[in-house]
């Protein structure tokens, strides 16, 4: 997540203090990415030393104002125009342990992705909830977290499905490899003699 | 709705069906316990041909359990004979199937008052008991409509209001959102949520997570067995938390 580009768009939209920047960013997002505040200061010091945005000084209540700067807007420009980075491909957790469950012996792997079936479809439930219970007394700022909401429960979705087509492989497999061991028996030739056979050829 | 929140409506207690014998025998289902409350909506997923649809059948006594007992509102389905059975089906038990099973010379309405006048109520209280189911579901405005004058969504809705008129405290839908777009499917969805928040016992048979989500609790059945069931956490903030990275 871009914390960098996303203080910079809310200062597009007009000159804030810290908290202010906080506060709206998490009431955009629904808090799904809650932004501690030592991180909205760092950014906004980075942000000022790269020119991007000025330092207006004290509001007279002990707030620092600031405000985009020309090169700022053209930040913001340019991050809305350009589709976000794959992240070559971004890190996945539950693909990596599979990946890994699979190649070792004496490992569950049905069970590991029975496990994480609950666990996705609980969380889907969840958010299915969140989301009926947003969009039955929806009031405008809802908008911008409903669409969040919604990115949840396909990203939770598409999770659930990749398990059911790695259960669906790893059945074929095993019966792919039931069937090959029952031809080898009627016809009485071991796997490894027909690696010999292959060999010599 | 004249039920309580929390009382039994389905039990199934070491249900198992088997089809053929001898050595050609499958078990589509074996020793099932599964139970219902009112006002609970259940999903149920699994792989074709573990038995999501057997389950369902056995439920509302479409079909007979090789052993075990399936009680309805503490009926034992066993005990009632094939009028019974029809009878508690038509008042008790509401079905939601794929294809919808509308009958093309009725109109919307007719088709939802069709259970009700079966069973000997007047026409025209059936019609009214109609025309108060549509508007439940949302389509008052298709009343008089054909099949063939409404889309696979507005024909999906009239189906459920057919399951739902009278006072049925089960509602069994099987796969009922398979034909629809995902828009109209969510608002089946809607449809089921409101009827279990109502006080109906809702089982709705699917294979898309994105509708079991929906359900108060999720079963998964594989080889005939309930092998695992998740029941939402209610604990949404930390789950969103979690989703912060």
């Amino acid at each position: 997540m871009s914390i960098r580009h996303s203080l910079l768009a809310l200062l597009q939209d007009q000159p804030r203090y810290g908290y202010q920047l906080r506060v709206e960013f998490e009431s955009r997002t629904g808090a799904t990415w809650p932004l501690n505040i030592g991180q909205v200061y760092t950014t906004l010091d980075r942000l000022e030393r790269d020119g991007l945005v000025q330092n207006d000084g004290d509001d007279g209540e002990g707030h620092v104002i600031y405000s985009i700067t020309p090169e700022g807007s053209l930040a913001v420009r340019s991050w809305f125009d350009a589709p976000v980075e794959r992240n070559n491909p971004p890190r996945n957790e539950l693909a990596i342990k599979l990946a890994l469950a699979v190649t070792l012996p004496g490992v569950d792997v049905a069970a590991i992705i029975q496990a994480q079936r609950v666990a996705s479809i609980r969380a889907l439930q969840d958010y299915t909830k969140v989301r009926r219970d947003t969009a039955a007394n929806q009031r405008p700022a809802d908008t911008a977290w409903l669409l969040v909401l919604d990115s949840l429960i396909f990203q939770t979705e598409a999770e659930v499905r990749w398990l059911d087509l790695c259960e669906a492989r790893m059945v074929q497999q095993a019966e792919a490899a039931k069937s090959q061991s029952a031809r080898q028996q009627s016809t009485g030739v071991t796997s490894e003699e027909v690696r010999r056979a292959e060999a010599r050829r | 709705m004249s039920v309580q929140r929390g009382q039994q409506v389905l039990e199934l207690a070491k249900v198992c069906r088997t089809f053929g014998d001898g050595a050609t025998s499958v078990a589509a289902l074996r020793d099932v316990d599964l139970t219902i409350d009112a006002g609970e909506f259940v999903a149920v997923m699994g792989p074709s041909g573990s038995g999501k649809s057997s389950l369902l059948a056995l439920s509302g006594g479409l079909d007979r359990p090789t052993s075990g007992g399936i009680f309805v509102e503490s009926t034992p389905l066993a005990d009632l004979g094939l009028n019974e059975l029809a009878r508690l089906r038509r008042r008790a038990v509401g079905y939601v199937f794929q294809d919808f099973n509308l009958v093309p010379t009725l109109t919307a309405a007719e088709n939802v008052a069709l259970p009700l006048e079966l069973d000997g109520t007047p026409s025209r209280e059936a019609y009214r008991q109609a025309r108060e189911a549509m508007d439940l579901v949302g389509i008052p405005e298709l009343a008089n409509r054909f099949m063939d004058e409404m889309s696979g969504g507005q024909q999906q809705r009239v189906a459920i209001a057919r399951a739902i008129i009278g006072e049925r405290r089960l509602i069994l839908a099987d796969e009922p959102t398979g034909a629809l777009d995902s828009t109209t499917g969510q608002g089946v969805m809607e449809v089921l949520r409101s009827r279990a928040d109502a006080g109906a016992a809702v089982m709705l048979v699917t294979h898309e997570a994105r509708h079991a989500a929906w359900a108060d609790r999720v079963v998964f059945i594989r080889d005939g067995r309930i092998v695992d069931q998740a029941a939402a956490m209610h604990d949404p903030a930390m789950l969103l938390a979690q989703a912060g990275f």
